[in-house]
């Protein structure tokens, strides 16, 4: 078989350009890279977690600061999600995560509400309160059943808010 | 009553089930001349050439128009529910999940594996496989083998190439012809898929049927009829089986690993 320098050259650059789309598709696109730095990591019991997915972005006044890393059920049942924030932002013990969604049917994500506290979250511990994600079906649910109560027994509305 | 048709059905059961041992015996005999000396990396490289270089115009037009189609049936889709936004998850999860690696497994069956079957079957009908088993050497290890694994490591590339093609070509229309916020696709995309669920899916089955397609163009030009008709019949049937076969397996892989 005859050498041929400019077919190797092709060959080559053909094999350098696959595995350049290969590292975007990882790197980029799959997320192995993306986000700011991380390395500080915060947790967060919550009472109902929504539709949160591992990878949602954290975000302090809109601006992402991390994701989440993974969630778990702790021991009392209750969901406690790991995030992997930048180690620049520094959260007072106060602080609140709450799960929130962009637009209607958007995905979930968390909002860190910093407090007032002079004392700082140290890596690997819990934030101080926590606000569930809002689950739109059980908000119509309950609405429902309210605007029902109003209309009828008396009685009943006294069972409903104690 | 006639039996006859049992008796053609037995034959069809016996000539698939042969015809499926031979395949076992030729991938096995590949497998056993793979790390044989000399390793052929000369007929490799120039294999690569062929397979993959010249595949590349149809493999990224095909690519960007695929992407294009996705973006604007995406788009009219999404907006009656007002959730253009997610476009970008729409297009880049179907391109890496499922139709970059599959309809680059079918292209490349089309344009690269049916070349290799016509190349191998007109060598037999020409007897140069015989000419070379006369001079003691191995038509499987020196003709077959660049071939087969050519193609092998060429399809995630090509796979790969084709999906961001895609994206591009989904950012396209969707950003430039339909309004959706470039940030919000891109983002969109980033946010939707996982490397270890979907690029590594992704790349698993382009890899699955670089070896599907290696093994079929080349089993079927080797076991090709030494006669024009039996080339003709070798490169379609390398066709059709091939496109077939990547289809169930890829809904195997899917419903197997949840790809």
């Amino acid at each position: 078989m005859r050498r041929s320098p400019v077919r190797d050259f092709l060959v080559g650059c053909f094999v350098l350009v696959g595995i350049a789309a290969i590292a975007y598709l990882s790197l980029r696109v799959g997320g192995l890279a993306s986000g700011p730095p991380g390395g500080f990591t915060v947790y967060a019991t919550f009472d109902e977690i929504g539709g949160l997915k591992p990878r949602a972005a954290v975000v302090v006044s809109g601006v992402k600061v991390g994701q989440v890393k993974s969630i778990a059920l702790d021991k009392t049942y209750r969901a406690r999600v790991e995030m992997d924030l930048d180690p620049h932002v520094q959260l007072p013990v106060d602080t609140s995560a709450s799960i929130v969604t962009s637009g209607v049917l958007g995905d979930r994500y968390i909002q860190l509400q910093l407090g007032g506290d002079p004392e700082l979250v140290k890596n690997g511990e819990e934030v101080g309160f926590t606000e569930s994600a809002v689950i739109l079906e059980r908000m119509i649910g309950k609405f429902i059943h309210n605007v029902g109560v109003d209309k009828g027994e008396k009685t009943d509305k006294k069972e409903e808010s104690p | 009553m006639s039996v006859a048709w049992v008796q053609d059905l037995g034959a069809i059961a016996l000539g698939f089930v042969s015809d499926l041992g031979r395949f076992g015996g030729f991938t096995a005999h590949l497998a056993r001349v793979t790390f044989a000396p000399p390793l052929r990396l000369r007929a490799f490289v120039d294999e690569v050439y062929k397979l993959g270089v010249l595949s590349i115009i149809i493999i990224t037009v095909c690519g960007l128009a695929v992407g294009m189609v996705l973006g604007l049936q995406g788009y009219n889709t999404l907006a009656r529910f007002g959730a253009t936004n997610s476009l970008g998850a729409v297009v880049g999860l179907s391109l890496i999940r499922e139709l970059g690696p599959v309809l680059t497994a079918l292209l490349a069956t089309g344009r690269a594996g049916s070349a290799t079957a016509a190349e191998i079957g007109t060598m037999v009908a020409t007897e140069q496989l015989d000419g070379l088993r006369m001079m003691s050497v191995d038509p499987v290890h020196y003709v077959v083998m660049p071939r087969t694994y050519a193609m092998i490591v060429v399809m995630p590339l090509l796979s790969a190439m084709f999906i961001v093609m895609g994206l591009f070509g989904g950012y396209l229309v969707g950003a430039g012809l339909m309004g959706v916020d470039g940030g919000a696709y891109l983002s969109s995309i980033e946010s939707s898929i996982d490397f270890y669920d979907d690029v590594l899916g992704s790349l698993l089955k382009a890899l699955v049927f670089g070896v599907l397609v290696g093994l079929i163009a080349t089993y079927r030009g080797y076991t090709s009829a030494p006669t024009s008709a039996g080339v003709s019949a070798s490169t379609t049937s390398t066709v059709v089986v091939g496109s077939v076969t990547i289809l169930l397996v890829d809904y195997v892989i899917t419903a197997l690993w949840g790809v």
